[in-house]
């Protein structure tokens, strides 16, 4: 097993709006690292809500063993948050001040708001206060990029071009080529790559 | 070929319920039969996948009864069956649960059930683990995803050897968790069913297949009773059977599923690995009494973590009471002291505090100043997302259509519901339209009763709605019952086109089978007719016609109808990526705040796929989600709302 590993077990929080393609993108990380050699535990919440309730996926790399499908509170090591307010969420329970948080800025109103009911933070309200909790946050329009790629769901990928790109984990291009090429047709692997390079170039800007 | 049948020497990341599949292929089973729930669907989608390159026969039945005795023929016949369900499901099956137990099986076969501790995606956090003690059948909980694999192979073995069906009981956080599995060798399969009778009735191997015979207890209870103490002999060595911890530790852990690995995880964060011992049990009914015997004697202090009732701590309480004067007396800790609660679903934390308060150790999470401010964060910013359906989904537009043809009708009409998507009836989504909701089908059956109380005064309409999938499951013998003692209510079948909540399996009523061959479709209002309802079709996407439709049928109370509401699931592959509309809102015709119809598009209808725009006081079309349904267009009174047709 390898063990070049910034701590052991790795804790990432992928999380989101059912629809957004959580658990794809924690199977294509997933299945990246165990390529590596990794041993990778991913607990998953969805089910009622197959489109817009809240769905998060926790994972767990490590060297050595198989761990909790639930990471413990306040010991998340990255967080990717396809919506900003799910980042929220998962920030105050999972979070702390060192935690590395990528966040789409493309929001998705929970049906309370969408009535009048509930307030949904402005843009520079969630940028300041999240950042006020988690310094090492960036923030990407990944929908934007998805959409004008030609779909919305390639906002999951975009991020984690993205997370690639931070250097967090032993991860490349290459990685993430092999893992989805035995899994997707041939157009998609293309589509698929350009919303990685995209993700992985955003941090680079 | 699916990475499911391959065989290199190397790790593969499986879900829980893909590691049970391959542990079923690699147990050479060669019948599986389910109903669909979650969390356990997977395991059946899974084999269904590989079951003309494995040979298998592979059903998603009627309901988890039927599911049940379909793999129990293949057992009689001397095939491994197994039979897939979550939590609910086993409650259904029970009845030939309690006789397929007393009979016995020939062929391998278990029975997997997948609890939902929590309730993450149920109505319920139901224990199907108290069965297993119920029907006297051996129960098995796989600690982590390896032996998800390895243990489904091996109760292959074990009910053969002892003659009965096994349980295998999952977790959601073992069902739908994932991890390394490295996979053993699949075995040549060349099963050949053959259903032999001829033998006497004594004879288990030969002999006709039948369970209990009136008034003759010993010849049936008592050998199963000889079975359930052959297995607990069995675990006496099972390899699944681990300890981890001192020689003497100062608290003995006995866990088991899921919470093995939760408290693996606390003893970390604790680090308290020098004081605490795991024993983590496989086989957890019977308990084996020797290996029990020898771990409670090296402690005094036992506490036990599992979800969600106390069962396992009950059935160790009792061997500890046995052996008291044998291994002494002991401290217990876990439900029934208040360590650990007995309702949801456990986490790390959870067994972190438990052990930090029994052991006396300090288990600080993080900074208290964080997670002050993160509650105040989450407080100010994080609305919650309530249970809706999705963008364009056609419950909505059914629920919408009921909702106001009950409110006009003026007489306190009022739905009965039960299991499916359409749950989201009891809330605002739905329209709050829904007002008793309990297992699946109930809602006819609830109906059917209320529609008869006329002669206590009870004048108030009464609507059931059940799904496509659930009519065949279990509302089929409700309406039955209700067009035979004549009770006027009408039945709305939300046929969506497939078991949609749990990944659109198919069921009787589609055109193919799980295996993807082509089957007669069964014609749900041909079944209704033929059963002596009046049936109408509608498409609740045309609301106009469905609302009149509705009217027209709770206006006399008379005899039972069935209005069928058929428009395929927004998340259907017929529908997915194909919208029918481009939608659209006229900024020049939407009045906003001074229409005079409290924003009816987002306040009342609330699709998600309309958005409130706040700067220009108009409604707006969230292109992004929005399916192109165009029902929105028919509810706006100003007529802002505009649908071209997408060429």
């Amino acid at each position: 097993m390898p063990d070049n590993l910034l701590k052991d077990p790795y804790n990432i929080i992928i999380t989101g709006v059912g629809g957004q393609g959580n658990v794809m993108a924690s199977k294509l990380l997933g299945n990246m690292l165990v390529g590596r050699g990794y041993y990778v535990t991913i607990g998953e919440t969805f089910g009622a809500s197959q489109r817009g309730g809240s769905v998060m996926s926790h994972m767990r790399i490590s060297g050595k063993s198989i761990w909790s499908p639930q990471i413990p509170e306040h010991k998340a090591d990255v967080i990717i948050a396809i919506e900003p307010v799910e980042g929220i969420r998962v920030l105050a329970r999972y979070g702390n001040l060192t935690v590395k948080l990528l966040c789409n800025s493309h929001p998705v109103y929970p049906s309370s708001v969408i009535r009048g009911e509930a307030y949904y933070p402005s843009p520079e309200e969630i940028e300041t206060s999240v950042r006020n909790m988690a310094p090492d946050t960036t923030f990407i329009d990944a929908t934007g990029e998805a959409v004008s790629l030609g779909n919305p769901i390639l906002a999951g990928v975009v991020l984690l071009g993205t997370l690639c790109g931070t250097g967090a984990l032993p991860l490349n291009r290459k990685d993430f080529h092999e893992s989805i090429a035995n899994r997707l047709e041939n157009q998609q692997v293309e589509l698929n790559m350009k919303a990685f390079d995209t993700g992985f170039r955003l941090l680079k800007n | 070929m699916s990475y499911l049948t391959d065989n290199q020497n190397k790790d593969y990341l499986l879900m829980g319920n893909e590691a049970i599949a391959r542990g079923a292929l690699e147990g050479a089973v060669s019948v599986a039969s389910g109903y669909p729930g979650t969390p356990s669907s997977e395991i059946i989608e899974a084999l269904s996948s590989v079951a003309k390159e494995r040979n298998l026969y592979v059903e998603w039945s009627i309901n988890e009864k039927v599911a049940l005795e379909v793999a129990a023929a293949a057992s009689f016949a001397g095939l491994r069956a197994m039979c897939v369900m979550k939590q609910n499901g086993v409650n259904v099956a029970s009845d030939f649960l309690l006789h397929l137990a007393s009979s016995g099986t020939r062929g391998g076969m278990i029975l997997v059930a997948c609890d939902d501790p929590g309730a993450l995606s149920s109505v319920n956090e139901g224990e199907s683990r108290t069965f297993a003690r119920l029907v006297e059948i051996p129960l098995l909980e796989p600690g982590d995803f390896q032996e998800a694999k390895d243990i489904t192979k091996w109760a292959f073995e074990l009910s053969e050897e002892i003659r009965n069906l096994v349980m295998i009981r999952s977790v959601t956080r073992m069902s739908h968790a994932s991890g390394n599995v490295r996979y053993g060798q699949l075995p040549d399969t060349h099963a050949r069913a053959n259903f032999r009778f001829d033998g006497p009735l004594s004879d288990p191997e030969t002999g006709p297949v039948v369970s209990m015979i009136v008034g003759a207890s010993e010849l049936q209870h008592g050998p199963q009773q000889e079975k359930i103490k052959k297995a607990a002999e069995i675990f006496e060595d099972c390899p699944f059977n681990t300890y981890e911890g001192p020689e003497k530790p100062e608290l003995l852990i006995i866990t088991s599923s899921a919470c093995n690995l939760y408290t693996r995880e606390a003893i970390s964060l604790l680090d308290v690995k020098d004081r605490v011992g795991i024993l983590k049990l496989a086989t957890t009914w019977p308990l084996p009494p020797k290996l029990m015997k020898r771990h409670l004697s090296c402690t005094d202090r036992i506490l036990v973590v599992e979800e969600v009732l106390p069962i396992l701590e009950e059935n160790i309480k009792i061997l500890a009471a046995e052996m008291a004067h044998e291994i002494g007396p002991k401290t217990f800790y876990g439900k029934n002291a208040g360590n650990i609660p007995s309702i949801g679903e456990l986490n790390p934390d959870i067994v972190a505090s438990a052990l930090s308060s029994i052991l006396d150790v300090r288990y600080e999470t993080g900074s208290e100043r964080f997670a002050e401010e993160a509650m105040l964060l989450v407080e100010t910013m994080a609305p919650v997302r309530g249970l809706t359906m999705c963008p364009g989904c056609p419950h909505r537009a059914s629920l919408w259509s009921i909702h106001n043809a009950l409110e006009m009708d003026g007489r306190k009409g009022f739905v009965c519901g039960d299991i499916g998507c359409y749950v989201a009836g009891v809330f605002p989504g739905g329209f709050n339209t829904v007002k008793t909701l309990h297992s699946m089908g109930s809602g006819s059956g609830i109906a059917s009763g209320f529609g008869k109380f006329k002669q206590f005064g009870m004048d108030q309409p009464v609507v059931a709605v059940c799904g496509d999938s659930t009519f065949f499951h279990a509302a089929m013998p409700a309406l039955a019952n209700a067009i035979h003692h004549k009770s006027p209510f009408t039945l709305m079948i939300l046929d969506n086109r497939g078991a949609a909540m749990t990944g659109f399996q198919p069921h009787p009523g589609t055109p193919v089978n799980a295996m993807g061959e082509e089957t007669p479709s069964l014609d749900i209002a041909e079944i209704c007719r033929a059963m002596g309802a009046k049936v109408e079709i509608r498409d609740p996407f045309d609301l106009e016609e469905t609302q009149q439709t509705i009217h027209h049928l709770i206006e006399h109370q008379e005899g039972t109808k069935v209005l069928i509401l058929r428009q395929a699931c927004a998340l259907s592959p017929e529908r997915k990526d194909k919208p029918k509309y481009k939608m659209e809102v006229d900024e020049e015709v939407c009045l906003g705040e001074n229409c005079g119809c409290n924003r009816f598009c987002t306040r009342i209808f609330a699709c998600p796929g309309l958005l409130w725009d706040e700067e220009k006081g108009v409604s707006k079309i969230n292109d992004i989600i929005c399916v192109g349904c165009g029902v929105c267009a028919d509810i706006c009174p100003a007529g802002a709302i505009k649908r071209e047709e997408v060429v």
